[in-house]
């Protein structure tokens, strides 16, 4: 008994890590909603959700209760199986990411050498989900949304990996936690001010793969009403949403890891060993916020344009440059 | 041995996945439970700002997307291609650089090709 019990005590240990990583992102997402809603309200000079609790910091909860217990409706002549998965995949394909995500020195749930191409792998299968429903919900409007959708998706996830090159060559490693000590060890400290061509190509193309203003034509609300979701109701709707703001943070993150510095900081805070990833992460997600405050929607071909003939040369000019710098040194 | 630990690495990821996996299951199973259901015909139709929805919804679409999606993999293929020179590059030198250049130079014909002939136009 007590044989098994310590052979089985790693991958105890390992699931409850697992677990409070999620819980914490979950709630984290949750009040990025929140934020999102408060920031925006301040910013348009309203006050934002302030019924629910002290200063409507219960809206988060009362959402998710009100979503539990609304109808569940499938359309008529939706592919169920495929309807059914869709927000799965999503949901799965966002918040994997995490695992790989150095959030302290010493708190890393999967230190895997290849940590950048899982991120990558996972923020492609997460068009699946979206294609999915909008093949699936036998709409139109959730259509359209599911070609636009994955058109954008995959135009800016050849930008997104080619920013990224530039990252890799100047810390040698694909390993995020190896990428921030890297950074650490260097003249600059953070990648973000010799990488500010990748810097700049990797936030806007993590804007366009979370389908967020100014690039959220795949939901643009005006002409496609929620776009591939369209269909979606109750908590299955609730997953999509998720999954977009899963997104969100772990874009965040992956920014805060790469070009940012990761978990350290300018001096050490006792007792708060993910201080300094967690404001970094803060201030990148209301960066997001504050985008979507300001600018107006992207027309397609802008969008498609943007992608193509901007971001992804601009991207292949910064390899050639860190790599040419590089061999200077 | 090495192979087990390899695995063992990669373990935590695909835990994570089924938790997450688990947490929007056993909320689609509270919905089941806790919500009301009246399905009626009209509820059931789909979504076409109020009007009684007309002909197939599945369109055909523009060919504009089957350029794009093989662009993508011409492309894609490229950055992975990069990955393992950007991580060796420290221990190649000058030549790898200059092999690196020629790579992204014939992509770059290819791009140029497909800038021409309009693949990048959406009208």
């Amino acid at each position: 008994m007590e044989a098994i019990l310590k052979a089985a005590l790693p991958g105890i240990i390992l699931i409850v890590e697992a677990l409070v990583l999620l819980v914490v992102a979950l709630l984290h997402v949750a009040y990025t909603t929140y934020a999102e809603r408060k920031v925006i309200g301040h910013m348009q000079q309203r006050l934002g959700p302030n019924r629910v609790g002290p200063r409507g910091l219960l809206q988060p909860i009362a959402d998710v209760v009100k979503l539990l217990t609304k109808e569940d409706i499938v359309p008529l002549g939706a592919d169920k199986g495929l309807f059914y998965l869709a927000p799965f995949i999503s949901l799965v394909a966002g918040a994997t990411s995490l695992a790989v995500i150095p959030i302290w020195n010493r708190f890393v749930l999967a230190d895997v050498n290849v940590g950048l191409l899982v991120i990558l792998a996972l923020s492609s299968l997460s068009s699946y989900g979206v294609i999915l429903a909008g093949w699936s919900s036998n709409s139109r409007y959730a259509f359209l949304g599911g070609l636009r959708a994955s058109a954008q998706v995959v135009s800016y996830e050849v930008a997104m990996a080619l920013s990224l090159v530039g990252v890799m060559l100047m810390a040698g490693s694909m390993n995020l936690s190896e990428i921030v000590k890297a950074q650490i060890s260097s003249p600059f400290k953070i990648y973000a001010l010799p990488q500010i061509i990748g810097f700049f190509v990797f936030m806007i193309s993590a804007i366009a793969e979370t389908n967020r203003v100014p690039f959220d034509l795949p939901e643009a609300e005006t002409e496609l009403v929620a776009g591939y979701f369209v269909e979606y109701s109750a908590i299955r709707f609730a997953l999509f949403y998720l999954a977009e703001y899963f997104g969100m943070v772990v874009m965040s993150a992956v920014a805060v890891t790469c070009f940012l510095g990761g978990w350290a900081g300018p001096f050490e805070v006792p007792g708060l060993p993910f201080f300094w990833f967690l404001i970094k992460l803060y201030a990148l997600l209301f960066f997001y916020i504050w985008v979507r405050a300001t600018l107006p929607r992207y027309r397609y071909d802008q969008l498609m344009g943007l992608g193509w003939k901007v971001l992804i040369p601009l991207a292949l000019l910064n390899i050639v440059i860190t790599g040419g710098l590089k061999l200077w040194w | 041995m090495g192979e087990t630990v390899l695995a063992a690495k990669y373990l935590p990821i695909l835990i994570l996945a089924i938790l997450v996996f688990i947490i929007g299951l056993s909320m689609t199973i509270a919905n089941q439970i806790l919500a009301i259901r009246r399905p009626y015909s009209e509820k059931l139709v789909r979504y076409e700002c109020g009007l009684p929805p007309s002909g197939e919804p599945r369109h055909p679409f523009s060919v504009k997307f089957y350029a794009i999606a093989i662009l993508f993999v011409v492309f894609d293929v490229e950055a992975v291609f990069l990955y393992p020179w950007a991580v060796s590059f420290g221990h190649l030198g000058a030549f790898a650089y200059v092999e690196m250049i020629v790579f992204i130079a014939l992509l770059l014909v290819a791009y140029v090709y497909a800038w021409i002939r309009g693949a990048f136009q959406w009208e």
